[in-house]
């Protein structure tokens, strides 16, 4: 813990010259606030619109992790299945690069035109923006899967089942982590947009309807609070991991 | 006829034109300590892929007792010439691998074997925080535990200094004498050969052939001053020529 706070204070600090330079300059140059709020101001809608805004970052936190889920699960079992079936990774690992590709913003439309508003077009968003650094990041881990190891377990006598989970997953872990934590800030955006597709809450409503009204601060609000929700998911990827992934932490390499 | 624990008969293997063994043919009896002894290159690891099954013979069969085991893995416990532990795993789990992949495990078998190999106080240390001697002790206990009733070395100690060598040497021999097994031990060192082996099989270079075939007859247990002795010396001798001559 004091790690942290004895890292974290630098960042903080270079945020808070940012806001207070931020105020300065807004008050000074009186640009309107439709425009550019300035930081306090932001705050304060965020503090006593909080009653409202409260629903709709709930629904985006359930979402997000909802489509990360699925993204993790979709995304691991897709790097499994091409890493134990190589023939498959040839004619699949293009297809999944392409699906990278294609820009979100215009797939959505088609989404609502072929799935309607429910639950499985935003689903299908987050998973699509979700599952694919797990997957890289997964392969890249079976296949960097030390020879040497590899080489003593199959000598032993280990089944490719018992090399897969006692050796190649294992060993993936750390490189998984690094495709995980992507991911987990990614779904926060992935949930954002695909609740511009059509949602009862969720702090991508909340931000269209702000924006249509220029009401710039709760803009803000939703933007901040984007962030603050991805740096959370983050940090959590990297609790789960350090308890995961001990054995490294503790040593040398 | 009395089987032998292990019979290698007349296997010839080749990688595309590089033909490594030829006609190669050794037994190794029930608890017997044999070393293949042999230069650079002359396909010993070869020789242990093929007993463990990674790779199958091109011509020749192997039997461990009565059993072709050809091209199939299992059959063998390990130790190879790194350490190979498991990072996430403790040095007891590390340990208990080779019982694991076959099935059952006892742990403390284990707890008792770490004990006795001078690693008592690091059962749940991880092998980072082990020296370079230490991991090769327990990687020899993971070889030792597990179910299977040939241990097959390849040069375990080849990567460690000298002093270190010689501590491990003594080592491995003061738990062998205890804990009988059969050993198929691989080196390019003759005097490591002598002081642990009963029997010494040296390899003909590329292709490899059995060159010459000597019974140890020094008497267990064998205590460090051996290798100042002069039967000793006569053996290094001996073998040093046999190993020159298969160079020309
Ligand atoms: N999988 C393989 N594919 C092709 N060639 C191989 C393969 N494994 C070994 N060889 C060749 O077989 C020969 C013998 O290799 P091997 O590793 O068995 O020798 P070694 O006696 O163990 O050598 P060292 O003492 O250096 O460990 C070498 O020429 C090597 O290039
Ligand atoms: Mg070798």
């Amino acid at each position: 813990m004091m790690k942290v706070i004895a890292k974290g204070w630098r960042p903080l600090l270079v945020l808070l010259l940012l806001f207070i330079g931020w105020e300065t300059v807004a008050i000074k140059s009186r640009v309107p606030d439709w425009l550019l709020p300035t930081p306090t101001k932001i705050f304060y809608e965020g503090f006593n619109g909080w009653a409202n805004f409260y629903p709709d970052l709930l629904s985006t936190i359930k979402l997000s992790l909802l489509g990360f889920a699925l993204g993790l699960v979709i995304g691991l079992l897709t790097a499994i299945l091409l890493h134990l079936l190589p023939f498959i990774r040839e004619s699949i690992y293009p297809l999944l690069i392409i699906s990278q590709n294609i820009p979100i913003i215009v797939l959505a439309p088609l989404l609502v035109i072929w799935f309607g508003f429910g639950l499985l077009p935003k689903m299908i968003v987050i998973t699509l923006v979700c599952f694919f650094p797990i997957t890289v990041a997964a392969l890249d881990g079976f296949k960097q899967t030390s020879n040497e190891l590899k080489h003593y377990m199959i000598m032993a006598g280990a089944s490719n089942k018992q090399l897969f989970w006692k050796l190649e997953l294992p060993y993936a872990l750390p490189s998984l982590f690094s495709g995980l934590k992507i991911s987990a800030t990614y779904s926060v955006m992935g949930a954002v947009i695909s609740e511009w597709l059509g949602a009862k809450d969720g702090i991508g409503v909340y931000m269209t309807l702000a924006s249509s009204s220029f009401r710039t601060d709760r803009v803000f609000v939703a933007i901040f609070a984007i962030v603050a929700l991805s740096l959370l998911f983050f940090s959590i990827i990297v609790l789960i991991e350090r308890w995961l992934v001990r054995w490294q932490l503790k040593g040398a390499k | 006829m009395k089987v032998s624990h292990l019979t290698v008969s007349n296997i010839s293997k080749q990688f595309d034109k590089n033909e490594v063994i030829k006609n190669l043919a050794f037994t190794v009896e029930k608890n017997e300590f044999v070393s293949i002894l042999g230069p650079s290159g002359s396909g010993k690891s070869t020789i242990f892929s093929l007993i463990g099954g990674i790779l199958s013979p091109d011509q020749g069969t192997i039997h461990l007792d009565h059993q072709v085991i050809n091209g199939k893995r299992g059959f063998i416990s390990y130790m190879p010439q790194t350490p190979s532990l498991l990072p996430w795993r403790t040095i007891v789990e590390n340990v208990l691998l080779g019982q694991e992949l076959q099935g059952k495990k006892e742990k403390e078998e284990a707890l008792e074997m770490i004990d006795i190999a001078g690693l008592a106080g690091y059962e749940n240390a991880y092998p980072h925080e082990l020296s370079g001697g230490m991991k090769q002790r327990a990687s020899f206990i993971r070889a030792l535990l597990s179910p299977q009733s040939i241990i097959c070395l390849d040069e375990p100690f080849s990567a460690l200094d000298e002093l270190t060598r010689l501590d491990m040497q003594k080592w491995l021999l003061s738990i062998w004498e205890e804990h009988r097994r059969t050993i198929l031990f691989v080196t390019h060192n003759i005097e490591e050969a002598l002081f642990l082996s009963d029997r010494i099989i040296v390899l003909s270079n590329k292709p490899s052939q059995v060159a010459a075939e000597f019974h140890v007859p020094f008497s267990r247990p064998r205590e460090e001053s051996l290798f100042l002795e002069d039967e000793f010396l006569e053996w290094k001798r001996k073998i040093y020529y046999s190993l020159k001559k298969t160079g020309e």
